[in-house]
């Protein structure tokens, strides 16, 4: 549902399932990025503050960090993506999320932006 | 608009690029396409699979002349260019470097025997530099003239001579460097079987007021699609050519930059006209004794492109480095990262392995002939 899914202004989206959010990049982001070729993700079990440097993304043009968007436990990564890193530029909402993190309060989120302010925000 | 993007400067293709589609980025002072919709990826893929045009009127073009001829002004710019200039024979064009006293190298370029002077080609980001280094080094009998009423397109890939003949067909009988002048319909082409991909094409010098219009008669062909600066720079990375100001610089001598072919015997200890340059001391010592250091090719190991002032260490644990990547990034068609830099001459053997540090890790690296993707220049 919409209402589930949240937006950075570092161009990551934020959904929730179960009591773990999904991360990855918005459809905005990997555009911006162009053809993705390298992706490392962090290690599961990880605990990351916010604002670390969690993933590396490099596109033929250029490298860029993702950062953790709140405090928690990186519980689960997309590992099949290192092998596939095209895959962002395909599916960046979808199949391309980058890791699912653990964090004390899920009503952090109601600090993110909704899909109808992000778009307000990228337009 | 803020003042930085007011005092960029516009190539004649600008509103070319503008329909096309282009990302512009700020590039040696000019307002230059990075990308088009297709992106650098696939850009770079159609250039060796088609044909891909580059917009290059940044760079400049200079025309030198003189009363005296060709000769005279072939062995003045010697005096300045380590390289055999007087042999170069009309309708052919040869690579050459700018030396300065301490034998670093001051830019790059490309000169042409038009068999009425020399036309240069120099890098959009040195050309205030060069001019005013020709002028104050070349005697008062030659005329440095800048040509500022011409456009200049880069037509690269297999597909490009089919293309280009569609518009002049006489360059089918060019080869690799040979660089005429050929009327069409009133107009002067300039054009050389060269460029800077790696792949057979030809770098075309128009009246600015035509570009558009031959960009676009071009880019109407099936095989030609547009191609920023993005894909031009892997392109060149995978054919293994040197970028100004990142692999080779005013630091680097052209021994120490592994380009020390462009200077040819004539100009070499026990040649004709041996020396005559500035640094030529320290350039023909290096030319027989080696450098201490050489450019070369590195394969990084995984899969983690390694760029530019990524840090080079003999081993996985020692403290010293030993060299730096210059260039470096993902290669499309070499389908892995492909990097260059500096090493000391004792690593520099093919297959040693050695080691950078990226991001706090210590990643292997294995020292590799370039090019990284076999060239098709048409000799």
């Amino acid at each position: 549902m919409a209402a589930d899914i949240k937006f950075t202004e570092e161009h990551e989206w934020l959904r929730v399932e179960d009591d773990l959010i999904v991360v990855g990049i918005t459809e905005h982001a990997a555009e911006q990025l162009g053809d993705v070729v390298f992706i490392e993700l962090p290690e599961e079990g990880t605990t990351v503050s916010k604002d670390d440097e969690v993933v590396v993304i490099e596109s033929v043009k250029a490298a860029s960090d993702i950062l953790a968007p709140l405090d928690g436990e990186i519980v689960e990564v997309n590992d099949p993506l290192t092998e596939d890193p095209g895959k962002v530029g395909e599916d960046p909402m979808g199949d391309a999320w980058f890791f699912k993190m653990k964090i004390e309060d899920l009503s952090a989120l109601d600090d993110f932006m909704s899909e109808a302010e992000y778009k307000d925000f990228i337009s | 608009m803020s003042d930085q993007a007011t005092a960029l400067m516009r190539t004649p293709l600008y509103e070319f690029h503008i329909a096309q589609g282009a990302k512009m980025v700020p590039f040696a002072g000019y307002e230059m396409p990075v990308q088009y919709p297709m992106g650098v990826m696939k850009e770079h893929l159609h250039t060796r699979a088609g044909a891909g045009l580059f917009d290059v009127s940044h760079m400049g073009q200079v025309m030198l002349t003189s009363p005296e001829g060709v000769e005279a002004l072939a062995l003045a710019l010697e005096s300045i260019v380590p390289v055999d200039v007087l042999g170069l024979a009309p309708g052919r064009q040869r690579y050459g470097i700018f030396i300065d006293e301490t034998g670093g190298i001051l830019d790059d370029l490309m000169i042409s025997n038009t068999g009425d002077g020399l036309f240069l080609v120099v890098n959009a980001a040195c050309k205030v530099e060069d001019i005013a280094h020709l002028n104050a080094a070349l005697p008062d009998h030659i005329t440095v003239t800048e040509i500022t009423d011409r456009a200049l397109l880069a037509l690269q890939g297999p597909m490009a001579e089919a293309a280009l003949a569609r518009l002049v067909p006489q360059v089918t009988e060019l080869k690799f460097m040979d660089s005429v002048r050929i009327t069409v319909d009133a107009v002067e082409w300039w054009i050389s079987r060269s460029g800077y991909t790696g792949e057979d094409g030809f770098e075309i010098s128009i009246p600015a007021a035509l570009a558009t219009d031959i960009a676009e008669k071009l880019v109407a062909m099936d095989e030609v699609d547009p191609i920023g600066l993005g894909a031009r720079d892997s392109l060149r990375l995978e054919a293994g050519l040197c970028l100004y100001g990142h692999d080779i610089d005013a630091t680097t001598s052209p021994v120490e930059g592994n380009i020390a072919w462009a200077i040819q015997k004539v100009r070499r200890s026990g040649g004709a006209r041996e020396g005559g340059f500035p640094g030529a001391d320290r350039i023909l010592s290096e030319l027989h004794n080696g450098a201490e250091r050489k450019r070369v090719g590195l394969l990084p190991q995984g899969r983690a492109p390694m760029r530019e002032g990524t840090p080079l260490f003999a081993t996985a644990e020692s403290d010293d480095q030993i060299g730096e990547i210059t260039s470096g990034g993902f290669g499309p068609s070499a389908q892995c990262p492909v990097a260059m830099g500096y090493l000391p001459i004792a690593f520099c053997q093919n297959g040693t392995e050695i080691f950078a540090e990226l991001r706090g890790k210590r990643l292997p690296v294995t020292v590799a002939p370039m090019p990284f993707h076999a060239t098709s220049y048409k000799r």
